[in-house]
């Protein structure tokens, strides 16, 4: 009797199949990932943003001290944070995506290095006086923290960084007036013009 | 083409749910429509998104206008993704968004993907 030898040893096509199956479906968490990032900008969020910086500019304009003056923005960038991750949070629960995936941790990260040194540099540049420098700086580093993060996300979100960064450059060589006006301007209209653009277009 | 894909599209929605212990023929009544790469791309992206428009889609899988659109063009024949084109000024927009049975067509490849290595694993 002839011996019949199979070709493929028994089990090889399973474990083909098998490594298949896990391969693809890492294809497809990976390609949820990348493409979440998309949503990872709330619109709404920062919508909201931009009317609570109008209130803070309004509020700090009327300021009489330098001191009291920086409190009024400090307490907008503390709020303009937490509306910011709570807004994330809410989009990406709606997204049914996780808010820190790989690609999500590394917009976070990326986005909020140049808010850091921005947070450092106002502490230094208060302390020698130099306040008048404080809105320009703000601006410049927070849209820079807008292009970099965006490098993961949409054009519009590098657009907006863009603008805020052209902002922050006019606001460093005009007198420091102009300040509070120039701010009103961006994290006010500029947060809620582009936020509702990122609403309308990319789902929130 | 169309017809063949349209049929392909009912078959797996009849329910081809894999059937333990023959994993190889269920390997074969896969939904073929979304079995390609570019194409599970498509949906895998837009199952995250509202809408992404051609260019995005682009640079998200890496691929090119050629290919997207031949993909693209298959998935609209399935009905799994809808396309509607308009101008942003002169500048013509392309958005693609996932239909109900396009969803439920990735649910049931993720379904098909976990069963297959259930069975694999189980052996």
């Amino acid at each position: 009797m002839t011996q019949i030898t199979p070709i493929r040893p028994p089990g090889a096509s399973e474990s083909r199949l098998h490594d298949h199956a896990l391969n693809d479906i890492r294809f497809i968490r990976q390609t949820m990932e990348r493409a979440g990032v998309f949503t990872a900008v709330p619109g709404w969020g920062q919508v909201v943003v931009g009317g609570t910086a109008l209130a803070a500019a309004f509020f700090a304009s009327r300021e009489t001290t330098p001191a009291l003056w920086l409190a009024v923005w400090s307490v907008e960038a503390l709020a303009a944070a937490l509306i910011g991750v709570a807004a994330m949070a809410h989009k990406a629960r709606m997204a049914e995506v996780p808010l820190l995936s790989p690609s999500g941790r590394r917009f976070t990260l990326t986005f909020s290095l140049p808010l850091v040194a921005a947070a450092i540099l106002t502490v230094a540049l208060f302390r020698a006086g130099l306040y008048g420098l404080l809105p320009g700086m703000w601006l410049v580093l927070y849209g820079t923290a807008f292009v970099s993060g965006g490098a993961f996300s949409v054009p519009v979100v590098r657009a907006m960084g863009y603008c805020f960064m052209a902002i922050g450059v006019v606001a460093l060589f005009v007198s420091h007036e102009w300040g509070n006006a120039l701010m009103a301007l961006s994290f006010g209209l500029g947060h809620i013009v582009f936020g509702l653009v990122i609403a309308r277009k990319y789902g929130g | 083409m169309a017809r063949s894909i349209a049929l392909n599209r009912r078959r797996a929605e009849r329910g081809l749910e894999s059937v333990p212990g023959d994993a190889e023929r269920s390997a074969l009544s896969l939904d073929r429509v979304i079995h390609e790469r570019t194409r599970l791309g498509i949906v895998s992206a837009l199952a995250v998104n509202s809408a992404l428009s051609f260019s995005e889609l682009k640079a998200l899988l890496r691929t090119t206008d050629g290919n997207l659109s031949v993909h693209a063009r298959k998935l609209e024949t399935a009905e799994y993704v809808t396309c509607t084109k308009s101008f942003e000024g002169r500048v013509p927009r392309t958005q693609f968004r996932l239909t109900p049975a396009g969803r439920r067509a990735l649910e049931r490849y993720l379904n098909h993907m976990e069963a297959l290595i259930r069975v694999t694993r189980a052996r």
